[in-house]
Parts: C-alpha cells; sequence; structure tokens
C-alpha cells in the first residue's frame, strides 16, 4: 500500500516536472567584472537574453572589477564551482591559456552548431585573444582602446583648433594653458599605465619585450628599459615638475576621468569605453573631444592596442549549460545586440559588419557618439605589427604594477628615469623567469 | 584529596572535543599545511600542476632587497602603531581610573573605536587625510603642498599607522582600566599621603603592578599590526604610492591574488606565521613566566 502510494506521489512530482517549463531550463551563470553604470548595462543585457527565448537562464554577476573577477573565477575553478562564462582581461589572458581552464569558444560554437565568420572580427581584438595560428579562444566582448580627450573650449582659449595630435603640440598647449591660468592642463594617473605607457609603446612601434611582446614564447625579456618609452618618461616627468602634468589618480581623491569631468583638467587619456560616462556627466557647458593618442613627430603611427576583456568558457560544465552559452555568444553577435552594446557603453563594435552597419546608419555622424569611430581607426591605423598586436607575457599583472611604481619613483621621488625602469625591467623579468618556471615544457597555444 | 572525574569511556571525551577540533583542522591546520606544500613548489594558479623547487620560494624572496625594506617596515608600523595605541590607551585610562568628573561616560566613549570595522575606519580616515578635501588637507591651504599622502610615502605611511593605533584604543583602553582598578586603592592613597603627585604615582606604583598586562597587550598589539592591517591597507592607500605602504600582509595579498604568484606569496605567510609562532612563544614562555610581582 505504501509502496503504491509513493508510487503515486513519485510520478506526480515527475509529471509535474515534465509540466512546468521553468524545469526545464538551464541555468548557468556569467561573472563579469564591471560595475556602475556598464554593469547594469550588462544586467539589461542578461535580462534582454532570458526574455528572448525560454530554454535558458542566464544568471549574471558581477564581481565589481576584473582583478576580483580574476581571482573569484581562479578561486571558484579550484573548488569546482566555476561559472560557466568569466569575463577575463587581456593582463589575464596568458595565465588562462596555459592553464587549459578554458574551452575554445570555436569548438564551443561549431559542436553546438552555429556557424559563426570568425574573419569578421577586427583583427586587432582576435589577435590578442587567439592562439599563434588565429583560432579565437575567447569571444569578443567589450574592447576598447587608449584614446585622448580634451577640452574644446580650453584649447580654443589658447588659440588651438582641432585636435592635438603630437606630443609636441600637447606641451605647447598645455604651457599656454598654464599661462593662462588654467591649474591642470593635462591629467596624470601614475596607475595609467595601461593608456602612459603600453599603448605608447605600441603606437611608436616600441618593443615591451622582446620574442614580439611575448607572443614567440614564454622565454621572452621585457625591453621597455631600452626604446623610446625611457625618453616618453623622461618627458613625463619634466611636465610633471613644470605643473603641467597634474597627478590625479584615486589616492589623490579625484580620477583623471573626474578631473576632467568637472573641467578642471583640459586633457586627459582613458579609454574609448569611458566617451559614454563623460558625455554624460560633464558639466554642463562643457565643450570636449576625442582623438587618438598623441605621437612624437616624425613618427609613422602605428596601431594602438586592444584592451578590455573577452569572454571565456570554463571547462568542467555540462553540454546543457554549454548550449546555453553558446545561444548567449550568438545572441551577443546579432547585429541589433552589438549596436545596442556598442551604443549603450562606448565599447566599439568587434566585428568588421558591425562598424560597418553603424557607420553606413550615421552612428558616428554626431553628437554624442561623434569621435568614437577614431577608436576604431586608432585600432586598425595599421595592420598589427610585432610589437602592436597585443603584450603576451605570463603575470603580466606584476609587470604592469612594476611600471607603475617606476613612474610614481621617478615623478614623486626624483629617481632618474632609466634607473627606475632598469629596476622595474629586472624585476619583471624575475617574474616572467618565475612564470615560465611555473609552467615547465608548455608552449602559448 | 583532590576529587577528579574520570570517564570510563575512552572515546567520550574525544568525541565531546571533535567540533572544536574538526574546527581547528579544516579552517587552520589544512590551509596551513596546503600553503606550506605551496611554499615548496611553483604552484599554477590555475590549478593543474605544480613542481617541486625546495627552498627556491624562500631564497628567492630572502634574496629580493624590497622584501627586507618590507619586513623593515612591518617592524617599524608595528612598533609605531603599539607604542602610539598603548601610550594614549594608557593615558586615558589612567584618568578614567582617578574618577574624575564624567568618568562612567567616558569609560563607555574610549571603547567605541574597537567596535569600528577596519574598513569602515579607513575609509573615514582617508577622507580626514584628503590633501584636497580632508580636515588635514586645510593646512595645505596655508602652507601649499605640505600634506600628500598620495604621492608622499612617509605621509601615507604616517597616516596608516595613525588609523590603526587609534583602531586599537579601545581595546588597550579596557585591559588598561581593568588592570589599574585591580590595584588596591590603599597603595595609591598611601603614596599620595606620601606626597607623590598622579604623574609619580603612575610611574613608580602603578605602572610596574600592571607589568604583565603591558607584556601581554604589547604582544597582542604587535601581533595584530602584523596580521590585521591588510583590511585598513587595502582602503586607504593599497599600498602606494610606490609599495611605501606596503607591509607583510599586505604583500602576501599582492603577490598572490593580484600577481597570482601563490608559490611565492605562501613562503611570505610561512615567514609570517613563524614570526607570529615566535611572538606568542615569547609571550607564554617568557612574559608570562617572569613578569610576577605578587
Amino acid at each position: 500500500m505504501t509502496n503504491i502510494r509513493l508510487l503515486a506521489a513519485a510520478s506526480t512530482v515527475s509529471l509535474l516536472a515534465l509540466a512546468n517549463p521553468a524545469f526545464a531550463q538551464t541555468k548557468f551563470e556569467f561573472w563579469y567584472g564591471l560595475s556602475g553604470d556598464l554593469s547594469d548595462r550588462i544586467q539589461d543585457m542578461c535580462k534582454t537574453f532570458n526574455e528572448s527565448q525560454a530554454d535558458y537562464e542566464i544568471v549574471c554577476v558581477s564581481q565589481e572589477t576584473y582583478e576580483n573577477n580574476l581571482q573569484n573565477t581562479i578561486a571558484a575553478f579550484r573548488a569546482n564551482k566555476q561559472p560557466t562564462i568569466a569575463q577575463i582581461s587581456d593582463g589575464g589572458v596568458v595565465d588562462l591559456m596555459l592553464s587549459g581552464a578554458y574551452l575554445p569558444v570555436r569548438q564551443l560554437m561549431e559542436d553546438n552548431g552555429y556557424d559563426i565568420d570568425w574573419s569578421n572580427y577586427n583583427s586587432g581584438v582576435s589577435s590578442y585573444f587567439a592562439t599563434s595560428t588565429g583560432e579565437l579562444l575567447a569571444m569578443p566582448f567589450n574592447n576598447s582602446t587608449a584614446m585622448f580627450y580634451y577640452n574644446t573650449d580650453a584649447l580654443k582659449a589658447v588659440g588651438f583648433e582641432g585636435a592635438p595630435q603630437t606630443w609636441e603640440q600637447v606641451e605647447t598647449i598645455a604651457r599656454d594653458l598654464k599661462a593662462a591660468g588654467y591649474d591642470c592642463p593635462v591629467a596624470f594617473d601614475p596607475t595609467g599605465q595601461w593608456q602612459w605607457w603600453e599603448q605608447f609603446s605600441a603606437i611608436h612601434n616600441q618593443p615591451i619585450a622582446s620574442n614580439g611582446n611575448g607572443y614567440g614564447g614564454l622565454n621572452a625579456t621585457v625591453e621597455f628599459n631600452k626604446g623610446l618609452f625611457v625618453k616618453q618618461l623622461q618627458f613625463y616627468k619634466d611636465m610633471y615638475d613644470e605643473g603641467l602634468f597634474v597627478v590625479k589618480s584615486k589616492a589623490t581623491g579625484e580620477t583623471a576621468n573626474d578631473a576632467f569631468i568637472n573641467a578642471k583638467c583640459q586633457m586627459s587619456s582613458s579609454s574609448i569605453a569611458d566617451h559614454g560616462t563623460i558625455g554624460k556627466q560633464a558639466v554642463e557647458g562643457m565643450h570636449w573631444d576625442v582623438a587618438m593618442l598623441p605621437v612624437w613627430e616624425g613618427t609613422e603611427r602605428k596601431n594602438s592596442l586592444v584592451g578590455g576583456a573577452a569572454l571565456w568558457t570554463l571547462k568542467g560544465k555540462s553540454a546543457e549549460e554549454y548550449k546555453g552559452a553558446a545561444a548567449f555568444y550568438a545572441f551577443l553577435a546579432t547585429p541589433k545586440q552589438a549596436e545596442w552594446w556598442s551604443t549603450v557603453t562606448g565599447y566599439i563594435p568587434v566585428t568588421n559588419s558591425g562598424f560597418e552597419a553603424m557607420k553606413a546608419a550615421g552612428f558616428y555622424d554626431a553628437a554624442p557618439y561623434k569621435g568614437r569611430e577614431l577608436a576604431l581607426a586608432s585600432l586598425s591605423f595599421t595592420p598589427p605589427t610585432e610589437y602592436t598586436r597585443g603584450v603576451r607575457l605570463g603575470n603580466f599583472g606584476a609587470v604592469r604594477v612594476e611600471i607603475q611604481n617606476a613612474m610614481q619613483a621617478v615623478l614623486f621621488n626624483n629617481v632618474p628615469v632609466q634607473e627606475a625602469l632598469d629596476a622595474a625591467a629586472e624585476r619583471s623579468n624575475e617574474v616572467l623567469r618565475k612564470f615560465e618556471a611555473t609552467y615547465p615544457g608548455k608552449t602559448l597555444p | 584529596m583532590e576529587r577528579r572525574a574520570y570517564y570510563k569511556n575512552g572515546g567520550l571525551p574525544w568525541l565531546l572535543i571533535a567540533p572544536q577540533l574538526i574546527l581547528v583542522l579544516v579552517f587552520f591546520y589544512w590551509p596551513t599545511t596546503q600553503a606550506l606544500y605551496w611554499a615548496f613548489t611553483l604552484e599554477q594558479p590555475w590549478g593543474g600542476g605544480n613542481t617541486w623547487v625546495g627552498f627556491a620560494n624562500f631564497l628567492g624572496i630572502f634574496r629580493d632587497g624590497q622584501y627586507w625594506a618590507m619586513v623593515g617596515r612591518s617592524a617599524f608600523y608595528a612598533i609605531a602603531t603599539t607604542a602610539i595605541s598603548m601610550v594614549i590607551a594608557l593615558t586615558l585610562a589612567a584618568f578614567v581610573d582617578r574618577s574624575l568628573k564624567g568618568t562612567k561616560l567616558f569609560q563607555s566613549v574610549f571603547v567605541w573605536p574597537y567596535a569600528i570595522a577596519a574598513p569602515a575606519a579607513g575609509v573615514a580616515f582617508r577622507f580626514i587625510f584628503s590633501p584636497d578635501a580632508g580636515l588635514v588637507g586645510a593646512i595645505n591651504q596655508i602652507w601649499p603642498g605640505l600634506w600628500n599622502p598620495a604621492i608622499n610615502g612617509a605621509h601615507a605611511l604616517a597616516m596608516v599607522i595613525v588609523c590603526h593605533a587609534w583602531l586599537g584604543i579601545g581595546y588597550n583602553f579596557i585591559f588598561f582600566l581593568a588592570a589599574l582598578q585591580m590595584i588596591p586603592r590603599s597603595l595609591s592613597e598611601a603614596g599620595a599621603m606620601d606626597g607623590a603627585r598622579p604623574f609619580r604615582r603612575m610611574m613608580d606604583l602603578q605602572l610596574p603592578l600592571i607589568t604583565p598586562t603591558v607584556f601581554f597587550l604589547i604582544i597582542m598589539n604587535l601581533i595584530s599590526s602584523f596580521t590585521d592591517s591588510f583590511g585598513l591597507i587595502d582602503v586607504m592607500t593599497e599600498g602606494g604610492p610606490i609599495g611605501s605602504t606596503e607591509v607583510m600582509v599586505y604583500n602576501i595579498y599582492v603577490d598572490g591574488f593580484k600577481g597570482l604568484d601563490y608559490s611565492g606569496a605562501a613562503a611570505q605567510s610561512i615567514v609570517l606565521m613563524l614570526l607570529v609562532i615566535a611572538l606568542t612563544f615569547v609571550q607564554f614562555k617568557w612574559v608570562e613566566k617572569r613578569v610576577h610581582y605578587n
């Protein structure tokens, strides 16, 4: 009797389960490292995806910063509690590549029956997140490059029309601004090594490391203490001492972006991804524009480096969850969704067709989006060279910290430039050697 | 003769201490052995393998001049926070102990800082010491550029030390007050009748009598400043500028989590652990045995 009852109960439950569509839904997680306005936009995106179909439910979790996201994803992965999709930024790529903890996106999409035209992806973007043979490992997602923002009102006030193109111009304008009573001609963030060092090196075709910035193998050594960057850091120092560069960072209580938005600083360098935020938050009546990063006169400008992050599919999840992830990637790649994402954030459209479509529709012709096309122009200014396709160094985060410290030591403690950079290079090479020893016998894919 | 209770069942005592034992094993010994193992290997951050390298990680950090600079900084940090915090706490406790007006109120007020979480205090102090906007920053309006923890390492370190010391005052205050109140009134009254002023009584009578408490607090404060400074530094300076506020515990976080150098960080944790064990050992073996005034 009891057995029959139990059986009846069990079958009722299973029938209910079949009847209820919620049970059929596959839930999977997506962890990302953005906060504030950008995080809200990702939540919008996840909501749209969940409403667009009934088979999968994506749960999007913000881990606030790229760093936190990387740390938490690693911790979760080691405990076998990883999300299906994780957003990992440029700096964390090599560690992940060698770990074998991911499922290549190309394979994922093919396995799940999606036919993606991979050649359609922006070459700069794909060279950062692809193998040496060009196979994309992660789904390009939020990509950007560094730009130069300037206050047109202030520049006009000292008689400069148009965009500053060269460092010589920036220097002259800054001096004029100072003479005209502007306290802060250029906002400089010494923790902004991405725009002030990496991007500078790329567009001037300067090696950051040997072996083609590390693409050639794990035995690369850093070379930033030999090239043009030595001169550039001296330039930053001279400008700082003259009061033309003013340090604005989290530590001083006002970031470079905030100082620019509040019209306190008249020029600043930051990601194109901030274009949307600056547009929204700039003080009433302030006129500003964006340009490609300046180069030194006589330099043959090269393409700038891709920043931002890609979506990595992590190993150890079920086939159903991977189907969901593939569906999500396919959803992101739809022209409508891609355009929406690029519009509300400022991140570049990652596909060539996406960019062409937006250009044809006149998206870039008028404010507030005018200027954003320069990011793509900067990224694809020339075909990527050995030193402009990206930086492939292990534990690159630690190398970046060395540069930040070197820049601060030069600016604040008057350490001679060459000495500071040599010390940073020595320590960076130790980091690289240790990384190499951690992955014995492994090669970059 | 003393009566003692015995358990007939030999397993029962073990069963009774099992919950505590399991907690300690899972949350202390297991992670420690893990760290110990990592310290002797090169651990891949994403898992998936490691190589035995013997003492290479330790040699690596010991060869690093910056590491020793940081150890020195940590020692300075520990001594400075301990000294500032204890001197102020003792002064406050001495005043409260004298039963002046409002003692009851101050008794509870001085304990408050201890109840504030370090990161919360860090945020508050960051604003107070902010060079552009803060209260202390106001001196920059009189002498421009005089105070700037964002670019001056010494300023930044001073700022964190002051905040850490402030947080510890409440804790030290309770212990000092309790110790002072344990001293028989008759002693200080006798001193007073012989003409000793309060300061003299403090130095010659009370302080020697509370030495055990003083030593206990010194050890506790030193250990706390070695291990609890993380939250404060992370909120206030993130170790900057140029690593001038990086102490041992913060550097473990920077190397391990930001730099993904798990092995180097594990080696540093072991060094820090040995240091704290040594301090604890000193407290148990030396201080508790030798400091007796009864």
